[in-house]
């Protein structure tokens, strides 16, 4: 995307991350649509969001339709449940043909293989775990210098 | 046949009853610890403790090898992934996904899964296309939904009496299939003239379902 281009933005789930992305897209300029289950979960957007929030389950259709997916051109699938993200993004891409489409996946195996499939994961464990591993190998190897 | 169920609850015991019964393989996937002790106790199943939408434990529980995997969680999301692990995944050549909202049965197709059936759906055209007609025993979907093939007795009262099948104008696509008078069957032909008390396999479409039944009882309502 180019910077300053104004997008559509649909992000499931507002918790930790959803309201994160959420905030920081729609202080940015962007038109965001957040949808959760718990309306309470709403209570995670800043003061500064201006977008707007759909309560309902976006494992059915007639939620996404509600929120307009088929006008989003960004859908980020951030609930804390893999298969939710994955039904969601897979909904998005393929049924309402969402421009770019990413879901959130804890297990690092299922991230493998819907990857595979075509749909763009982003696994916070292997991501975390990676890093961990370079630190590890980092301060082994200042540790190595000295045997 | 090796089948692989994941899911818990009533359905799934008697399920798993029904296929021990006939003989078949059965092996269970259960995320609840006590459930697992339950089914373990009273059938003839390996039953495995996990959540079966992890790669992991759907090969610990034998996908390699199943013939079938069936998905019938209360939760859609979980059963689209264990089909489409199953399939892409495992290789497993018939999957079956339970759907609890009617509108993922279109989705669940869209999105590969070839069986995915909705109770709710199933039940509520079920209700809609007996009530009001008593007479009306048997009805069987058949080819995926696209077939109903009915049994309905005949009353004094049905306007298609006494007349030979020839000039009864049913709607298209729908026919008269057999008869049934006194116990005997009876394949109709053009000149068959229907009578009251005959029991007649109607064969229809979900679309002229509800008119053929009207056309044969009379009822206007």
């Amino acid at each position: 995307m180019s910077p300053g281009q104004r997008l559509y933005i649909i992000i499931v789930g507002c918790g930790r991350l959803g309201s994160y992305l959420a905030n920081r897209l729609s202080r940015d300029g962007h038109s965001v649509v957040v949808i959760d289950i718990d309306e309470s979960a709403f209570d995670a957007l800043s003061a500064e969001y201006s977008g707007f929030r759909v309560e309902g389950d976006a494992t059915e259709f007639a939620v996404l339709e509600q929120a307009k997916t088929d006008e989003a051109d960004l859908v980020i699938a951030t609930t804390r449940e893999d298969n939710i993200n994955l039904m969601v993004a897979q909904i998005a891409k393929k049924l309402f043909h969402v421009p770019r489409v990413m879901a959130r996946v804890f297990e690092p195996k299922r991230e493998e293989i819907y990857r595979d499939f075509g749909i763009e994961a982003v696994c916070p464990t292997s991501i975390s775990g990676d890093i961990f591993l370079r630190w590890i190998e980092g301060s082994s190897a200042m540790d190595g210098k000295g045997s | 046949m090796d089948i692989l169920i994941v899911g818990g609850g009533k359905t799934v015991y008697f399920l798993c009853r029904t296929f021990l019964s006939k003989g078949h393989k059965v092996t269970l996937i259960n995320r609840d610890l006590d459930e697992c002790t339950w089914l373990a106790r009273r059938l003839k199943a390996i039953v495995v403790y996990g959540d079966g939408s992890d790669p992991q434990i759907l090969e610990e529980a034998g996908a390699y090898t199943a013939n079938a995997v069936l998905a019938v969680t209360p939760n859609d999301q979980d059963n689209l992934v264990i089909c489409q692990l199953a399939n892409l995944r495992f290789r497993v050549p018939r999957t079956l996904a339970l759907v609890n909202d009617p509108d993922n049965e279109e989705v669940f197709k869209q999105l590969g899964i070839t069986a995915a059936f909705s109770t709710t759906r199933v039940l509520a055209s079920l209700i809609e296309q007996r009530a009001g007609f008593e007479d009306i025993t048997n009805l069987i979907p058949a080819a995926e939904g696209k077939v109903n093939i009915t049994e309905i007795e005949l009353k004094e009262t049905s306007p298609i009496i006494g007349k030979p099948l020839r000039d009864i104008a049913l709607p298209e696509n729908s026919l008269v299939a057999s008869i049934l008078r006194n116990g005997q069957p009876i394949v109709p032909r053009g000149a068959t003239v229907l009578q009251a008390g005959d029991r007649i396999i109607v064969t229809t479409l979900p679309e002229n379902h509800g008119q053929v039944l009207r056309m044969i009882t009379g009822d206007t309502e």
